[in-house]
C-alpha cells in the first residue's frame, strides 16, 4: 500500500470543505494535514435524497373556506371544529387553560448521563426491515471524513464522529402505506417513531394503518417509549380488526395498550442509568389512522396530528387531530387567537402524553366518513411546525401522494428539513380509501 | 516488568463523568474519569485500606528504604533514634519473599543492608539482621538524595520483580548537590521504580520532598513529630505491599484535529500529567500513573475538539489503562471510558457545569490557591497572600474538604469562610505552614 499523500483524490478539506487543488499537500484555508486522508471510495456512500424541494414558498395562499361552510365536506376544517369524539362516543373535552400536568416537550435541564448506546432492541423494531442507510458493514468507513474505521462503539477512529444509527432515518412500506422518519438537523438522536402495517377485515376489504409517535425529551428514554408505544399499537390493530373490532374501538385500545407499555418502560430496572438522580417516566404522544374502504379512524394523545388531503386538490383540506397542547387549550377556551397561542413559548408544552407520571390517559378518537379519495398524514410536530395549517400541509403533499405515499413521505420530511429541521421528523401517508389491491396478504 | 502470568492483576474500570453538551461552535469538553482497580489481591479488601496478603502469596515486589543520616538527624538524637524504630517497623511490614535493602543516605549513600550491591529476600532471619544492621547507623556528614535515588535504583533492578518501590526518609535540605543534579537523578530513576518521600522535623524543603514523590508517582508528607515515624512507614510499607501491577499508563485517544489542553490527577491528590505524555500510536498518548493495588483514582480531562454541526455527535477521548512493555506491545488493563461531545441549540443543557468537573476544578484551584499565598507569605507580600489563602478557605469550606480546611486555620483566622475574608496569623507554627504546604494537593470527592 502506497504511503503517499493521495491527495488528487480529494475534491475538497475533509476538515473544512475548501476547495482543494490537485497536488496539495495540506489543505490552504485550515492547514489540515491531507496526507492523512486517503483515497476516497470511488464509490461514494449513498447519500439520502430527499425528493424535490417544497414547491410554493412565498405563494400567495388562498385563505381558508370559513368555517361552517364545509358541512358536506369530508371533515371539518379548523382543529376545533373537527367533529371528534373519544371512543365512548362523546364530545371531545376542551380542557382547561391550565391542565395539571403539562410538560414541555424539550429538557427542562441537563441529563447528566442521557446519552446510550443506540438501542439494541433496535432491529426488532417497527424499523426492522426499513432501508435504513449505513447498515452494518464491519469494515464500515467513517461517514464524516472518509477516512477512517468505525469503531465497535460507532465511532470513527479518526475524527471520532458518530456514525449515523440505524434511528436517525427510517423508511418503511407496507402495502398501500408509507413513512419516513429522520433525526432532523438539530438532534442528536432520532425519538420518534412508527410503525405501519395493512390487513383485511373479517369481510375482506382492506384496511391500512399509521402509528406515529413523539419522545418526550424532557423525559428520561424517550426514544424507547415512542419504539415501544409505536410497536405495541400497531400489533394491538393488526390483531383486533381482522377480528372485526370496530375500528374506532380498535383504535381506542391500541392507545390505551402503546399508553401500558411506556408505563412498563418506568418499572424496569435499568442498571445502567442508576446514577441518574432525576428519574422522570419515559413518555411519548401518539397518533394514528386506520384507512378502510369507508371510514377513516384517527387517535391521538399528544400534539403529534393527523390531516386529511383530497387528491382533488380544489377541495379543501382539514386538520383532524387536536392537540392536548397548551397553546390548543388556550386557543380552544377562546383566551387567545391561534397566532397569539402558537408565538408563545409554551405553545408546545403538552397536557396529555402516554407516560408512567400522565395524570390520566384520554385517548381521543374520531371516526370520518371522506367522500372522496385523498390521503391521510399522520406526523409529529417536527414536520407540522414547518406546514402548520391544514392548507400549507395540502401545498407540500404532491400531486400523486396516494399512488406514491413513499416518495411523498420523503418530499415531507424534506420540507422539514429543508425548513431547518429542529425537531426529529415523522410522517406516514396512508392513501383513503384503503385500495384494495393486493389487500390482506401483499 | 510486570509478569502477567500471575494471577493478581487487578480488573480495572472507568467511569465518565462529564456534560457532553455543547453549544454551537463550542470546542472545550471536560470530563472527569474515575479509575478504579479491584479483585488483584487475595484479600478483598476495596477503597483505601491497602490490603495485606498472606505470606509467600502477591506479586514480586522489591523495596528500598533511604534513610537520611546526615549530622542534623542528631539533633535532636530522638531523631535518629525514631528513624532507626520506623524503619525496623516497615522491615516488620514487609511480607515474606519481598526483595529489601536498607540504604543510609548522607553526602553519598551507602548500603546499610545487605550490601555488596544485593537485595535480601525477605524472611524472619534477614528481617532480623537487618534490623541488627540498623543499629550500627549513625548520624554525620551532608546530604547528596541524587545518589540515594540512584543506589537505590541499582539496587532494585538487581531483581526480576514486578513491583519496584522506595521510600524516602528526609530531615533537611538537598545541599550536597545541585538542584540539576537531583533533577537529573530523578529523571533517571522515572518510570524505573516509585517512591514515597517523607520529611522529618520542619528543616527540610517542602518544594524538593513532594517533587521527588510527584516524579516517582509516590506520596509526600510531613512528619512533624519523629515519634510518628514508626506508624507512617508501617502504613506507607503496607500500601507498598498493596501494590499489584506497576508502570500503569492512562492512554488517552483523542480525534484528528483535537487537542488535549491537560490531563491531571485529581484525586487523592492533585497531580499535573499533562506534559509527561509518551505518544503511543496515532491519535494516543500515555500518561504514567505507576503501581495500582485495590484502589480508585479520579483524572481530570479537557480536550479541545474541532467544532461540529448542531446534532453532530463526536468522540471526543477514550480512555483506557495499559501496561507498555519495552518491546513496545502493551498490555491491557481491562476497561475503558468514552468522553463524548455532543452540538446542541439547548442553552440550558450546554451552559452547565458537570458537578464533578465543578468540584474538581475547585479542588485544583484549591491546591493552587494554597501554594501561591504561602509562597506570597513567604515573599511578604502580605495583601495578596491573603486574598489567596482566603480564596483557598471558601474553596475548602464550600467542598468540604474539612483536612484541608483544618491546616488552613491553623495559617489564617477565619472571619467568614462562606467568602472567604480571613487574616494572617501573626505567628504560624513552622510546622503547621509546611503541613499546609505539603498537604495541599490533597483533595476530597465529591459528596455523592
Amino acid at each position: 500500500m502506497s504511503q503517499m499523500p493521495q491527495q488528487a483524490a480529494l475534491a475538497k478539506c475533509p476538515s473544512c470543505a475548501e476547495p482543494l487543488e490537485s497536488g496539495d499537500l495540506f489543505c490552504g484555508a485550515c492547514g489540515y494535514d491531507l496526507s492523512v486522508v486517503p483515497a476516497a471510495p470511488e464509490d461514494h456512500p449513498t447519500l439520502t435524497m430527499t425528493g424535490s424541494a417544497a414547491p410554493g414558498d412565498g405563494v400567495d395562499w388562498p385563505a381558508p373556506e370559513p368555517a361552517g361552510s364545509g358541512s358536506t365536506q369530508p371533515a371539518a376544517h379548523r382543529a376545533a371544529d373537527v367533529p371528534g369524539t373519544d371512543s365512548g362516543g362523546n364530545a371531545l373535552h376542551h380542557g382547561e387553560p391550565a391542565a395539571p400536568g403539562v410538560r414541555f416537550d424539550r429538557r427542562p435541564e441537563p441529563d447528566e448521563y442521557p446519552l446510550q448506546a443506540p438501542d439494541p432492541r433496535a432491529p426488532a423494531g417497527p424499523a426492522a426491515d426499513a432501508a435504513a442507510p449505513g447498515g452494518s458493514d464491519p469494515a464500515q468507513v467513517c461517514v464524516a471524513c472518509r477516512a477512517g474505521r468505525v469503531d465497535e462503539d460507532g465511532y470513527c477512529e479518526n475524527c471520532g464522529h458518530a456514525q449515523p444509527r440505524e434511528r436517525d432515518r427510517m423508511e418503511r412500506e407496507s402495502g398501500p402505506v408509507a413513512a419516513v422518519s429522520d433525526r432532523g438537523l438539530r438532534h442528536h438522536r432520532n425519538e420518534d417513531s412508527f410503525g405501519v402495517a395493512h390487513t383485511a377485515l373479517p369481510d375482506g376489504s382492506p384496511a391500512a394503518l399509521a402509528i406515529v409517535c413523539d419522545g418526550v425529551s424532557s423525559a428520561t428514554r424517550p426514544d424507547e417509549a415512542s419504539m415501544a408505544a409505536s410497536q405495541a399499537a400497531v400489533d394491538t390493530l393488526v390483531a383486533a380488526l381482522p377480528r372485526g373490532t370496530h375500528p374506532q374501538t380498535a383504535m381506542h385500545e391500541a392507545i390505551v395498550a402503546a399508553a401500558r407499555a411506556v408505563d412498563s418502560l418506568a418499572e424496569e430496572p435499568e442498571a445502567a442509568r442508576e446514577h441518574d438522580p432525576h428519574q422522570n417516566s419515559p413518555a411519548c404522544t401518539i397518533v394514528g389512522a386506520i384507512a378502510t374502504g369507508g371510514l377513516l379512524v384517527v387517535g391521538w394523545v399528544g400534539d403529534s396530528r393527523v390531516y386529511w388531503v383530497p387528491d382533488d386538490r380544489s377541495a379543501p383540506p382539514a386538520r383532524l387531530t387536536e392537540d392536548d397542547s397548551w397553546a390548543a387549550q388556550m386557543v380552544a377556551a377562546g383566551l387567545m387567537s391561534e397566532a397569539q397561542a402558537y408565538a408563545d413559548e409554551r405553545a408546545h408544552a403538552i397536557t396529555g402524553w402516554l407516560g408512567a407520571d400522565a395524570y390520566e390517559l384520554e385517548p381521543h378518537t374520531a371516526a370520518f366518513k371522506p367522500d372522496r379519495p385523498g390521503v391521510v398524514l399522520v406526523c409529529t410536530d417536527g414536520l407540522w411546525n414547518y406546514a402548520e395549517t391544514a392548507q400549507e400541509m395540502a401545498e407540500v403533499v404532491p400531486a400523486d401522494a396516494a399512488a406514491r405515499p413513499l416518495h411523498s413521505a420523503q418530499v415531507l420530511v424534506g420540507h422539514a428539513l429543508d425548513g431547518g429541521g429542529h425537531d426529529n421528523v415523522t410522517v406516514a401517508v396512508v392513501p383513503f380509501p384503503a385500495p384494495s389491491r393486493g389487500a390482506g396478504s401483499a | 516488568m510486570a509478569n502477567f502470568a500471575k494471577p493478581n492483576v487487578p480488573q480495572f474500570s472507568v467511569d465518565v463523568y462529564q456534560n457532553e453538551y455543547l453549544p454551537e461552535g463550542g470546542r472545550e469538553v471536560n470530563a472527569i474519569a474515575t479509575v478504579t482497580a479491584t479483585g488483584g489481591g487475595t484479600v478483598g479488601g476495596a477503597g483505601t485500606t491497602p490490603h495485606l496478603y498472606a505470606p509467600g502469596r502477591g506479586p514480586s515486589a522489591a523495596v528500598a528504604v533511604m534513610v537520611d543520616c546526615s549530622g542534623s538527624m542528631d539533633h535532636p538524637p530522638t531523631k535518629m533514634r525514631n528513624a532507626r524504630d520506623a524503619t525496623a517497623a516497615a522491615i516488620d511490614t514487609l511480607r515474606d519473599g519481598v526483595h529489601f535493602a536498607v540504604v543510609g543516605g548522607t553526602h553519598v549513600a551507602q548500603e546499610v543492608y545487605p550490601g555488596d550491591g544485593r537485595l535480601a529476600v525477605a524472611d524472619a532471619t534477614t528481617r532480623g539482621q537487618a534490623k541488627q544492621a540498623l543499629r550500627r547507623l549513625g548520624a554525620g556528614g551532608g546530604t547528596a538524595i541524587g545518589t540515594w535515588l540512584r543506589l537505590a535504583d541499582r539496587l532494585l533492578s538487581s531483581a526480576d520483580v514486578a513491583i519496584r518501590h522506595g521510600i524516602l526518609l528526609t530531615d533537611g535540605r538537598n545541599e550536597h548537590e545541585s538542584p540539576q543534579e537531583l533533577r537529573a537523578a530523578l529523571d533517571e530513576c522515572a518510570g524505573r521504580f516509585t517512591c514515597d518521600a517523607r520529611g522529618v522535623g520542619t528543616d527540610w524543603e517542602v518544594k524538593e520532598v513532594t517533587g521527588i514523590a510527584s516524579a516517582l508517582l509516590g506520596t509526600a508528607d510531613i512528619v512533624a513529630d519523629p515519634a510518628g515515624l514508626a506508624a507512617d512507614f508501617t502504613r506507607m510499607m503496607e500500601t507498598a505491599m498493596g501494590k499489584e501491577v506497576a508502570d500503569v499508563a492512562l492512554r488517552v485517544w483523542t480525534p484528528v484535529g483535537a487537542k488535549l489542553r491537560f490531563v491531571k490527577q485529581v484525586a487523592p491528590t492533585v497531580e499535573e500529567l499533562t506534559d509527561r505524555r509518551t505518544e503511543a500510536g496515532p491519535r494516543a498518548g500515555d500518561y504514567p500513573t505507576g503501581s495500582w493495588g485495590d484502589e480508585s483514582r479520579d483524572y481530570h480531562l479537557c480536550v479541545e475538539v474541532p467544532a461540529a454541526g448542531l446534532g453532530q455527535e463526536m468522540l471526543a477521548a477514550r480512555i483506557s489503562l495499559v501496561v507498555p512493555q519495552p518491546d513496545g506491545q502493551v498490555t491491557n488493563l481491562g476497561g475503558q471510558g468514552l468522553v463524548r461531545a455532543v452540538w446542541t441549540d439547548d442553552m440550558a443543557a450546554s451552559t452547565s457545569i458537570n458537578p464533578q468537573v465543578a468540584h474538581y476544578t475547585g479542588q485544583a484551584e484549591l491546591a493552587q490557591a494554597i501554594q501561591q499565598g504561602l509562597d506570597l507569605r513567604k515573599a511578604g507580600d502580605f495583601e495578596r497572600a491573603t486574598a489567596k489563602l482566603g480564596r483557598a478557605v471558601q474553596l475548602a469550606s464550600a467542598s468540604g474538604n474539612a483536612d484541608t480546611a483544618k491546616l488552613l486555620s491553623k495559617v489564617v483566622d477565619v472571619v467568614d469562610a462562606a467568602t472567604g475574608t480571613v487574616r494572617l496569623k501573626a505567628k504560624v507554627a513552622e510546622a503547621d505552614e509546611m503541613t499546609l504546604e505539603t498537604r495541599s494537593t490533597k483533595t476530597v470527592r465529591v459528596k455523592k
